[in-house]
C-alpha cells in the first residue's frame, strides 16, 4: 500500500462507518415512519411491506403538531434576540474593560452551567407562576431559557472580542465615535463568526429543553416540539410509532441541513472564540 | 452645533460624561448579564439549598427547618448509592466513548475527500435533531417494552447471534438498561465534541504543521507529539461540556427507563426528580440534586486550571 493511497482511504475508513452508526436510527424512524400501525409489530414485515405517507397526513390533520414547531421557533428566535442583547454587551465589558475582575466573573458565569435544572425548576415554577403570572405561556419559555443560553454566549463572545485589536477602537474614538459608536460600528461587524455560532448554538440549546417545558406548559396548543411530540402522540401505552417517526424526521433533517451548510463558519467562531 | 456646546455641567453632558469612563460604562454593560443570571439561577439556586434543610413538600414552598436531616435521609438509601455510582458510570464511560470516536472523526472530518458533505449531514443529525424527540426513538428501536420488536434484536438474530426465542431485553434489565442509556447518551453526544474537536485542529496554525514535515514528522508520529499536545486545550473544553451537560441532564433516562426497572438505572438526576417532584419530598430532592454541585465544581475547576497551564506551556 502506497502512503498517497493510505491517505486517500483513511477519511472513508473512519466516516463512513461512523455515518452509518450515528445515522443509522435516523435511517430506522424513516422506514418505520412509512409504515402503517398495523404493519409496525408485525415481524415479517420488518422490511417488505407497503409503503404509505398516512402518518405524515395524520401528523399534520390530526395532531397539533405544525402548532408544536411554530411555537418551538418561536420560543427559539425570541430567546436568540434576548441573548444576544444581553451578552453581547457583557461580553465585551468582560473582554475590554473589566480586567481581572471580569476573568473572575467570566469563569463564574460559566459555572452557572453546573446547578442542574432538576435542581432550580421547582423554584422557577414557583417564579413564573406567582410572580411573573406567566404559567401555562410561551413567554415564560422565552424568560426562563436565557438563563441557560447567557453564559455560554458571553463566554464565548469574550474571547471574540479580546482577538480584535484595541488599536483598531482607538482610531474609531480619535476620529469622533463614542464608545459605544466604536462598540456598534466596529466591534460588532469583525465579530459576525462568533455572534453566528452563539445563535447557533443557542437555537439548539432552546430546541432540545425539556424539563422547563414540561413543567411550565400545561394546554396542547402552548407547547413547544420537545413536549409536544412525547405528550401528545402518545395516549397512554397506545404508541403511534409511525406518527412520531415522522415527527421526528420533519424537524430534524431541516435542521441538520442548515447546520452542515453553516458548519464552517461555526467553527471558525468557535476557534475565535473559545480558545483565546 | 448647539447641542456640542451644551454646557459642562448640565445633566447629558454629565451622563454622557460618565458613559464614557470605563468603570461606569463596564458596569453598565455587564449588568443586565448579571442581573437575569442572578435572578433565574442565582436566588432560586439559593432557595433550593434552603429547602433541602426543610421537610418543604410538593404544593408549599416553605417548611420547618430540620438542618442535616434530607442528607442523612437520602445517603441513607441504597438507591441513593446507587444513582450516584450510576451518574459516575454514565458520565465517565459515556465520555471517553465520546473523546476517543470524536477525536478519531475529527481527524478524518478535516481532510477534503468526495463525499464529506454528505456523510456530515448524518454525523450532524443526533445533535440537529431535539434530544427527546430522537430518544424517544430509541426507545422505539430499543422495542419499546416489546423486545421481539426491537430492531437490534431482529438484526442479531438473522446474523444467528442468538435465538429469536431468547432476545435481549434492552431496556428490561438492569445490566443492558445500563448500557442501553450509556450507548444514548454517547451517540448524542458524538457530534457536538467532533465539531469543537474540528474547531480545535482548524485552530493550529499552518506554520506548525508545515515546521514537523520539514523535521520529518510524520503520521501517527507526528499525531503523539506535535497535534495532540496542541489539541489538549480543546479536548478539555469538549470533555468539559460532555461532563457538565450528561451529568446535569436527565432526559435520556428519564425517558429511556426512568430508572427502571426496579430503580437500577437511576442517576442522581432522575432520582431527586422522582423524590422531589414524583413524591413530593421537595426538601430531600433538593437536598439529592445538590450532591453533585461540589463534585462538578471541583471537575470544572481543575480542568479549567489544567487548561491554562496547557496553554502556557
Amino acid at each position: 500500500m502506497t502512503r498517497a493511497w493510505r491517505q486517500r482511504v483513511f477519511p472513508y475508513a473512519v466516516v463512513v462507518p461512523f455515518a452509518v452508526v450515528l445515522g443509522f436510527p435516523f435511517i430506522w424512524m424513516g422506514v418505520t415512519s412509512l409504515k402503517s400501525n398495523v404493519d409496525v409489530y408485525n415481524p415479517a414485515k420488518t422490511w417488505s411491506f407497503r409503503p404509505t405517507l398516512a402518518s405524515f397526513g395524520f401528523l399534520f390533520h390530526h395532531t397539533d403538531y405544525l402548532t408544536w414547531l411554530k411555537n418551538s421557533s418561536f420560543v427559539g428566535v425570541m430567546v436568540v434576540a434576548i441573548t444576544l442583547a444581553v451578552a453581547l454587551p457583557a461580553g465585551y465589558a468582560l473582554a475590554r474593560l473589566a480586567g481581572r475582575v471580569g476573568r473572575t466573573l467570566g469563569v463564574g458565569i460559566f459555572l452557572t452551567y453546573l446547578v442542574p435544572p432538576t435542581l432550580l425548576f421547582l423554584p422557577l415554577s414557583r417564579v413564573v407562576a406567582q410572580y411573573l403570572h406567566l404559567s401555562d405561556r410561551l413567554w415564560a419559555l422565552i424568560v426562563v431559557y436565557p438563563s441557560f443560553t447567557i453564559p455560554f454566549a458571553v463566554w464565548l463572545l469574550m474571547g471574540f472580542f479580546k482577538a480584535i485589536p484595541q488599536e483598531l477602537e482607538d482610531a474609531a474614538l480619535i476620529d469622533g465615535c463614542s464608545r459605544f459608536g466604536a462598540l456598534v460600528r466596529i466591534v460588532f461587524p469583525i465579530s459576525i463568526p462568533g455572534i453566528l455560532t452563539v445563535v447557533i448554538f443557542t437555537f439548539s440549546l432552546v430546541i432540545n429543553e425539556f424539563v422547563y417545558a414540561i413543567t411550565f406548559i400545561s394546554s396542547s396548543t402552548n407547547r413547544t416540539l420537545a413536549v409536544g411530540v412525547p405528550t401528545g402522540l402518545i395516549r397512554g401505552d397506545e404508541y403511534n410509532w409511525p406518527g412520531i417517526m415522522a415527527s421526528i424526521l420533519i424537524a430534524s433533517v431541516p435542521l441538520a441541513l442548515v447546520y452542515n451548510v453553516l458548519l464552517n463558519r461555526f467553527i471558525a467562531g468557535f476557534t475565535g472564540g473559545a480558545f483565546r | 452645533m448647539a447641542s456640542v456646546a451644551a454646557p459642562e455641567g448640565s445633566r447629558l453632558g454629565g451622563l454622557r460624561y460618565a458613559a464614557e469612563r470605563r468603570g461606569v460604562l463596564a458596569t453598565l454593560l455587564i449588568s443586565p448579564a448579571v442581573l437575569f443570571i442572578g435572578a433565574l439561577v442565582g436566588a432560586p439556586l439559593v432557595l433550593a439549598v434552603y429547602l433541602s434543610f426543610t421537610d418543604a413538600t410538593g404544593g408549599s414552598l416553605t417548611g420547618k427547618w430540620i438542618g442535616l436531616r434530607n442528607f442523612r435521609d437520602a445517603v441513607d438509601n441504597s438507591i441513593f448509592r446507587q444513582a450516584l455510582w450510576h451518574t459516575v458510570l454514565f458520565t465517565v464511560i459515556s465520555q471517553a466513548v465520546v473523546v476517543l470516536c470524536a477525536g478519531l472523526l475529527a481527524h478524518a472530518l478535516v481532510r477534503n475527500f468526495r463525499g464529506r458533505w454528505f456523510l456530515r449531514f448524518f454525523i450532524l443529525l443526533p445533535w440537529a435533531a431535539p434530544i427527546a424527540l430522537t430518544v424517544t426513538g430509541w426507545y422505539w428501536i430499543y422495542g419499546a417494552g416489546i423486545p421481539e420488536a426491537s430492531i437490534f434484536n431482529w438484526f442479531l438474530v438473522h446474523l444467528h447471534l442468538e435465538s429469536s426465542a431468547n432476545v435481549t431485553n434492552w431496556l428490561g434489565t438492569p445490566r443492558a438498561a445500563m448500557s442501553s442509556i450509556i450507548t444514548v447518551q454517547a451517540w448524542r453526544t458524538i457530534p457536538f465534541a467532533t465539531v469543537i474537536f474540528l474547531a480545535g485542529i482548524s485552530s493550529i496554525p499552518q506554520e506548525v504543521d508545515d515546521a514537523a514535515a520539514i523535521d520529518g514528522a510524520t503520521g501517527l508520529k507526528k499525531f503523539w507529539y506535535v497535534s495532540l499536545p496542541l489539541q489538549l486545550p480543546i479536548a478539555l473544553v469538549a470533555v468539559l461540556f460532555g461532563i457538565i451537560f450528561t451529568a446535569t441532564d436527565m432526559i435520556v433516562p428519564y425517558i429511556l427507563t426512568n430508572g427502571g426497572p426496579f430503580n437500577s438505572t437511576h442517576v442522581l438526576t432522575t432520582w431527586a426528580f422522582q423524590i422531589g417532584i414524583v413524591s413530593g419530598n421537595v426538601g430531600e430532592g433538593a437536598a439529592i440534586a445538590l450532591f453533585m454541585l461540589p463534585l462538578l465544581a471541583a471537575v470544572t475547576i481543575a480542568m479549567l486550571v489544567f487548561a491554562r497551564r496547557a496553554e502556557v506551556t
